[in-house]
């Protein structure tokens, strides 16, 4: 059914319309209804069995005293902040001196060094961490009757495997940028009388910084989500709990132990404390970052 | 004319806008069927999660017979996840029409008012049943929440050859049972006799029913919680002895490690349910013809007596629109001869009907050298003793997962996880308003 458009002045609201509409949908509307269950919970009259025992209450911020007031979950930002310290150091750094070493004169089969580092980031987390857990694992583990999955160990273990997973795309993301650097730069630097070494520490780490902190960014965002690889490593080991992460809480109280408004009231303070680590990370680097250039 | 452009309008507006309710009122006059509605109905479809293996087979046999009540079958992962789904989904207004519930998690679906009350259209088949199981399905009320599947009490199984390797007896004790852990270490300390499982809290519950457990009875009006009874204490305390003093294993169950363990004979036994056939010919294909059946062993010598780990109901959804022919259906799963054949041999399950037992008669391939395997399982059946489930298993279940976890890592106090269970377990039923009796 063609219709002629008459007013003009709609047209930027017509081409707009499906963003704003899929925002509404599924960014507005699932934001909404979070924080009003959060706000919510179930009242059980009796034994609770049978209609009409259970019905949904107000329960003002009876679910966030709860969230906050409960140990388990800073316990559990406090492993995941052990765990994200441990991933962003080596990750990041495997991911800038592969990024460096790629880029230097004189590297043979670059092409297919490129790929291979890249590759592990294309297999699925959990299919990584099933294969890395069957590793680990001391009756079927190559490596010996070692205790990977020990309680002394097992976050080091964990943090294996994101950094086998992550290195290679921030490698690349790195990598891309320091592709496009004007060449001129180190032929000036070269004539001047510095080397690769210097190369690299005076000129490409300094270039880099802007795409070194959104890497940054990105893995401590991830690191706060980290879910996948414990979940799937729980049930081969007893050393991780229930609530090892902040999110695997969130998942237990929903799905496992019932309590969808106490997830939700979780969730409302996860996601308040990631925008507060994300900006708080950019604030702090950003001086640094954006300040001198 | 007029009809065939209404209809044609009617799918353009279909095609062009995302609010298909529109299209309702003007569509109506082109479906002339819609008035008269002599003819006989359309077949009413059911929508039935369960994972036993192979029961669309099953639900085909029930489909060819009854053209006017037609049940598809959604395959489901099984265990703790299902539950979930089908507690999430009722709470989101789509659940299926059927669903297979484990009797642990079926207060849990009658508290959150996902399951339907289906007395009167289970009347005929309540006979079938004795009163043990029965009892799990109404729990302990007037009302009747589902349909009983099938059953599992508690045996163990031993590699017979490797007994007989080792000088070991079948033991017939708990102490026993002890004392054979240590002669095995003693003879190869690269073998365990058994392990404790911190990710199976049904299988701890089934030995603490063993022991006399009660962890929840209804008391009035209220709910009595006894997790922490003295049973479940003489329990704990037992394996958390022999974790301790390093005779036992404390590798979890259904794990790569244990399968290994099973199929390269470094465990030599597994205190499970009468469905262990099935888990260990794909988990431990090398030990076809090696393992062996017996009673549990028992805390006071003489005594015979058992529990249950796992066994489910097929339950009818709260909000399904057709219960009435959901729960026929369910009666005829359950207790038709047909319909139990097909369950023994497509889905490896052992029948809760009474008539059940009499169909068993092929012994488990994988237990040929065991030719009395059923007449075994059926003594063992009749000496377990269960109990009364509560309507927040799943906040108990993992607080069991949780507690044992740490107990077993550092090898503390068995005793205290179970408390822990018990106060987890109040702290939920007290924040959500459940009556407790004290």
């Amino acid at each position: 059914m063609p219709e002629r458009v008459s007013r003009p002045r709609a047209v930027p609201y017509v081409f707009l319309a499906p963003a704003i509409v899929l925002f509404v949908l599924f960014m507005a509307v699932p934001i909404g209804y979070t924080a009003y269950l959060s706000v919510r919970r179930t009242k059980v009259s009796g034994l609770g069995l049978g209609r009409g025992a259970r019905k949904e209450i107000f329960a003002g911020l009876d679910n966030y005293a709860a969230a906050i007031g409960d140990g388990e979950l800073w316990a559990g930002w406090l492993r995941v902040i052990g765990y994200g310290a441990l991933v962003l150091a080596v990750m990041l750094g495997f991911a800038l001196l592969f990024a460096l070493m790629l880029d230097t004169k004189h590297v043979h089969l670059a092409r297919f060094t490129r790929i291979s580092i890249f590759l592990p980031y294309a297999v699925p987390g959990v299919a990584a961490t099933l294969m890395w857990g069957f590793l680990y694992l001391p009756s079927l583990s190559p490596f010996g009757d070692r205790p990977f999955l020990s309680a002394g160990a097992v976050t080091f273990s964990m943090a294996n495997v994101a950094v086998w997973g992550g290195t290679g795309f921030n490698m690349l993301v790195l990598y891309t940028t320091l592709r496009a650097v004007p060449r001129d730069y180190y032929e000036a630097a070269r004539i001047d009388g510095a080397g690769e070494l210097q190369i690299a520490l005076k000129i490409k780490i300094p270039m880099l910084i802007p795409a070194i902190i959104l890497t940054g960014v990105f893995s401590v965002i991830a690191t706060i989500q980290v879910f996948t690889e414990p979940t799937t490593l729980r049930p081969l080991t007893n050393t991780i709990s229930s609530t090892w992460s902040p999110l695997m809480k969130i998942y237990r109280d929903a799905f496992v132990t019932g309590d969808l408004y106490s997830a939700a009231a979780t969730s409302m303070v996860i996601a308040a404390i990631s925008l507060v680590l994300s900006f708080g990370f950019l604030r702090v680097v950003k001086n640094r970052a954006f300040g001198e250039t | 004319m007029r009809t065939n452009r209404l209809a044609a309008t009617a799918a353009a507006i279909l095609a062009t806008t995302l609010l298909t309710a529109c299209s309702g009122g003007s569509a109506e006059p082109s479906s002339p069927a819609a008035g008269s509605s002599a003819a006989p109905a359309a077949p009413v479809k059911l929508t039935y999660w369960s994972w036993v293996p192979n029961m669309d087979k099953i639900a085909a046999v029930w489909n060819q017979a009854h053209p006017g009540i037609q049940v598809t079958v959604s395959k489901q992962a099984g265990g703790d996840d299902a539950a979930a789904k089908f507690l999430t989904a009722a709470k989101a207004g789509n659940p299926p029409d059927l669903v297979q519930a484990e009797y642990q998690m079926l207060p849990s679906f009658v508290a959150a008012d996902a399951v339907a009350d289906i007395k009167a259209e289970t009347a005929k088949v309540k006979g079938e049943f004795g009163e043990g199981i029965w009892g799990l399905v109404t729990l302990g009320t007037d009302a009747v929440y589902a349909v009983p599947q099938d059953s599992g009490p508690m045996m163990l199984y031993y590699r017979r050859d490797l007994f007989e390797k080792y000088g070991i007896e079948v033991p017939k004790t708990w102490e026993e049972y002890a004392q054979a852990a240590r002669t095995v270490r003693k003879k190869d300390p690269k073998v365990f006799l058994g392990t404790f499982s911190s990710k199976d809290p049904g299988w701890f519950t089934g030995l603490a029913q063993q022991a006399g457990a009660q962890w929840w009875s209804i008391s009035g009006d209220a709910w009595k919680v006894a997790i922490d009874d003295a049973a479940t204490g003489k329990v704990a305390g037992y394996w958390g002895g022999l974790v301790k003093e390093g005779v036992i294993d404390s590798m979890p169950y259904f794990t790569p490690e244990w399968n290994k363990a099973l199929n390269d004979g470094t465990l030599l036994t597994w205190p499970s349910a009468v469905w262990g056939p099935g888990v260990l010919s794909s988990n431990a294909p090398k030990g076809k013809g090696k393992w062996a059946v017996a009673p549990l062993p028992q805390w006071n010598a003489g005594e015979s007596l058992s529990g249950f780990w796992g066994g489910s109901s097929t339950a009818v959804a709260a909000k399904s629109p057709n219960k009435a022919a959901a729960a026929e259906f369910a009666d005829w799963l359950n207790t038709d001869p047909e319909a139990l054949t097909a369950l023994i041999k497509e889905g490896a399950i052992y029948p809760a009907s009474t008539k059940g037992g009499a169909l068993l008669t092929t012994t488990p391939d994988y237990f040929a050298n065991q030719p009395d395997f059923w007449q075994q399982a059926a003594a063992i059946g009749a000496t377990a003793r269960g109990f009364t489930f509560g309507p927040d298993v799943n906040v108990t279940y993992n607080a069991y997962k949780d507690a044992f976890d740490k107990a077993v890592a550092t090898k503390s106090d068995f005793t205290a996880a179970v408390r822990t269970m018990q106060d987890v377990t109040i702290a939920d039923m007290r924040k959500s308003g459940f009556t407790l009796a004290q």
